[in-house]
């Protein structure tokens, strides 16, 4: 494009480049204010422990396994608590664990991680189960607990490779 | 046996592919018009082979051949038989295949055309083809198999292989895993189909603008040979993307219809690339301008398409670093960037030759305001990469901070995401101004244009949409954001309206009446009217959107029975819950709630749980009431075990939401209009040397 406008006289290039470029920074400027805005930080258990009290009320997002025995649900006032077990969030790390299903599997079993306790008042997410990997949005409080304000949830690979010992094909 | 014969087709589409590119790009010299005709030809073979692969691999999942790994991880017996079929595309390997099937039978319908006046071209578009053909089919038979069986070894490990290994004995599944309950829904049958179909048609424009380039036409013959692929591949992708709103409402039970999920944006991208190029490509036809934005647009087009193909394979996940956890991830990458940079190189080579036929002279010219509106599409492209790509950048960054310790404060290599209020924030604005070059552009004229002549065309559409303004500030709307956005949506009907009325009114003046006028006008200019009515869809979408981000409200809460929960002008009254299981494994919960609007009965809803035994998984299935003016969208959450005295729901209040699907088929019936082959094609020669000024008769 701009050879497009380098073939229209001067006075006519400069008007189309500085409309184009207040465009351009229009769309920065967004960029710019929304990411500053809504950027959060994503922890793991380990890296939020580390901060330990500097964390508490700052917005952030983190991953772990959920520990299927400790998930509690009051429907009268849809206040969901339950525990998540450190996951490494490197994908390297991931898949040296064996993929992602083996790696949460590894974390639920291994009583030496870290943990944090989840409160999160909502509807109960139907893939909230042992072993899955939640995501929550929120904030560390005071007693050490996290309200999350935000939860997803993912099972990776309970449908594709819960065969036993799936080789590369 | 079917399954080996599919697996041989496979492998020789596979050979065919890398022969075929081979003859092609030798069979490109004049005189060599046999090896031509050889490449031709295995082009064409791929589709009646890839098609037997496929249809061996659906023979495999209707009879439950659980040996095969992939039949066993997607399908069971419960499954009704159409589930089992669309298990095909359930799953990575099948949807791959999938993929490389729709591949092969579009690039085989270009190969039946007349090739006669573009003979230079065809080599090119089978090379482009049947290298992308190979890239998919080398995934599927080295890394992705789907003919790939289990095994038990000698030790009584199992594994999956394509060949049986010395001492393995077949290993037989009693059962299988099933499809993902998400994916159980009848909307499994058409929306990935869809969304691939968009995908795989945007390959065919690419494979000509890439020919163009190879051969050297800097004319826009490419373009206009590729007009309707493109149209209609816009078609499937946006049906895709509709079709998948639609689904994530129904199914994923938050009362929403888009989540700014990677998976989404991924599948979103190539449409904003196709949407832009669709729009600038009328410049080039025009004007001749904007030549290589338009190669540039169509090849970031193709490269976006594989990107989202490679994204969107597990499309059920809340993906937040779905980045590279397969084998063939790192190949995507590989592939993505080979294409691209060997594109961009052979766009650089015709740089010169692709030089603009005039010069833009005016901000309110049609050309302009369509420069405008791609920067703008660019702009939320951007806005979408920069979203899914800043976590690795701000993780990438980790290495600046340590080589320079004094800006590790910044680049502290911490992952940081953004969530949907990022896209929200960051693309509003932009999509608004997207409405506002809705109204506008349409109205101004080519070339010269000047702010009088656009007014005079404008006032009457604009002056009517101040007062719809009024009237909404009247009825008491005050949000700032609504009432810009519903004026807009106001303004750019009023004004495709009035474009349909000035057609009409200047046939009606030769004597016709009007409905005669405004068959005529349509079919006259299918591309102009079909874009205003693919407008009007738009605006119908952008309406049902506007209600549900300023205007939905929920509430939740535990009920006895008899007790009621408030909504807006609704009350829903809890009446009953009952349990039982299903033959095809699955125990059902439902509850019986009644609804009232201003207390009067209106309906009975059924919220209700599916618990899938053989997942372990639960499905939460709303109970809606839909009017075309709201949603009332209940949730059953949770409820006391066996007297079912007590439960717990959620509800949605949704107004307008209803307008973003009938948008949807608007939008579809202007494609539509737009695409439908033409019996001969206007002669575009003529059209150009019209004279300068006259008003546009495309739009």
């Amino acid at each position: 494009m701009p050879t497009d406008i380098s073939s229209t006289s001067r006075a006519n290039r400069r008007k189309f480049l500085i409309g184009g470029g207040v465009i351009l920074l229009a769309v920065v400027y967004l960029i710019a204010t929304a990411t500053a805005a809504n950027a959060q930080f994503f922890y793991t258990v380990d890296e939020l422990e580390a901060r330990g009290a500097e964390a508490v009320g700052q917005p952030v997002r983190i991953a772990g396994a959920v520990l299927g025995d400790t998930i509690e649900y009051d429907p009268e006032t849809l206040r969901l608590s339950f525990t998540i077990v450190h996951t490494p969030a490197d994908v390297q790390l991931i898949n040296d664990e064996g993929g992602l299903a083996a790696a949460l599997d590894a974390a639920v079993a291994d009583p030496s991680r870290n943990r944090l306790d989840i409160v999160y008042v909502g509807v109960r997410p139907d893939l909230l189960q042992h072993a899955a990997e939640a995501i929550v949005t929120g904030s560390l409080q005071a007693d050490g607990t996290f309200e999350a304000n935000e939860l997803l949830l993912r099972c990776p690979t309970r449908y594709e490779e819960s065969v036993p010992g799936q080789a590369q094909g | 046996m079917i399954v080996n014969l599919g697996f041989g087709a496979l492998l020789i589409a596979f050979i065919l592919c890398i022969y075929g590119a081979a003859a092609a790009a030798y069979g490109a010299r004049d005189g060599r018009d046999p090896w031509l005709a050889s490449a031709r030809s295995a082009m064409l073979l791929t589709f009646p082979l890839l098609t037997l692969a496929a249809l061996s691999i659906i023979y495999a999942l209707v009879t439950f051949d659980f040996q095969l790994d992939y039949v066993a991880s997607v399908t069971s017996r419960s499954m009704p038989t159409y589930l089992r079929v669309t298990a095909l595309w359930g799953g990575q390997a099948g949807s791959l295949l999938f993929w490389a099937w729709l591949m092969s039978a579009f690039a085989s319908a270009v190969m039946l055309r007349d090739w006669r006046r573009d003979r230079e071209f065809l080599p090119w578009v089978i090379l482009v083809s049947l290298v992308t053909l190979g890239f998919f089919l080398a995934l599927i038979i080295f890394f992705e198999n789907p003919f790939a069986r289990l095994w038990q070894g000698v030790t009584g490990t199992v594994f999956a292989g394509v060949w049986q290994p010395a001492g393995a004995i077949p290993y037989i599944p009693i059962d299988g895993n099933g499809l993902n309950p998400l994916l159980r829904h009848p909307g499994m049958i058409i929306h990935p189909p869809m969304l691939y179909l968009g995908f795989v048609s945007f390959v065919i424009p690419f494979a000509f603008a890439i020919a163009a380039l190879i051969t050297g036409r800097s004319d826009d013959r490419w373009i206009r040979l590729t007009r309707r692929w493109t149209l209609w591949a816009w078609l499937f992708l946006s049906l895709g993307l509709i079709l998948g709103s639609r689904w994530a409402y129904d199914v994923i039970g938050w009362g929403g219809y888009w989540g700014w999920d990677p998976v989404e944006i991924a599948a979103f991208m190539p449409w904003l690339t196709g949407t832009a190029c669709l729009h600038s490509v009328m410049i080039q036809e025009k004007r001749g301008l904007f030549k290589h934005w338009n190669m540039l647009l169509i090849i970031l087009t193709y490269d976006l398409v594989i990107f989202g193909t490679f994204l969107t394979r597990s499309g059920v996940l809340s993906s937040v670093h779905a980045f590279a956890q397969s084998a063939i991830g790192p190949l995507f990458f590989v592939f993505i960037a080979a294409t691209l940079l060997l594109s961009l190189y052979l766009l650089n080579r015709r740089w010169e030759s692709l030089k603009a036929e005039g010069e833009m002279t005016s901000w309110l010219s049609r050309e302009a305001l369509f420069l405008v509106n791609n920067l703008l599409f660019i702009g939320i492209l951007v806005v979408c990469f920069w979203g899914v790509v800043f976590p690795l950048i701000t993780e990438a960054s980790g290495a600046i901070g340590e080589w320079f310790p004094s800006l590790r404060g910044i680049f502290s290599g911490q992952r940081i995401t953004v969530g949907p209020l990022f896209y929200e924030r960051a693309t509003g604005p932009l999509w608004a101004g997207l409405l506002l070059l809705m109204g506008i552009a349409p109205l101004s004229a080519w070339r010269a244009s000047t702010a009088r002549t656009l007014g005079r065309a404008i006032w009457k559409p604009f002056a009517i949409s101040l007062l719809v303004l009024a009237g909404m500030l009247i009825g008491g709307l005050r949000s700032f954001g609504a009432l810009l956005g519903l004026w807009l949506c106001a303004f750019v009907l009023l004004v495709t309206a009035y474009e349909f009325w000035r057609g009409m009114r200047a046939r009606a003046a030769r004597g016709e009446n009007y409905f005669a006028a405004l068959a005529n006008l349509m079919a006259r200019n299918r591309r102009r009217y079909g874009g205003y009515i693919i407008h009007i869809g738009v605006i119908l979408i952008a309406i049902g959107i506007i209600g549900v981000e300023f205007f939905q409200t929920e509430t939740q809460g535990q009920l006895a029975i008899g007790e009621s929960l408030e909504i807006a002008d609704y009350r829903m009254e809890y009446e009953s819950l009952s349990e039982w299981n299903t033959n095809d494994n699955r125990l059902v919960d439902r509850a019986v709630v009644s609804v009232y609007k201003d207390g009067v009965f209106l309906r009975e809803l059924y919220p209700r749980r599916d618990y899938y035994y053989e997942s372990q998984q639960a499905m939460t299935i709303p109970g809606v009431r839909s009017t075309i003016e709201e949603d009332f969208y209940v949730l059953l959450v949770e409820w006391e075990e066996i007297s079912a005295s007590r439960a717990t729901f959620k509800i949605y209040h949704s107004p307008l939401i209803n307008w973003i699907w009938i948008g949807g088929l608007v939008f579809v019936v202007g494609n539509l209009i737009a695409a439908w082959p033409q019996a001969e094609a206007y002669d575009a020669r003529l059209r150009r040397t019209a004279p300068a000024g006259a008003r546009a008769e495309a739009g």
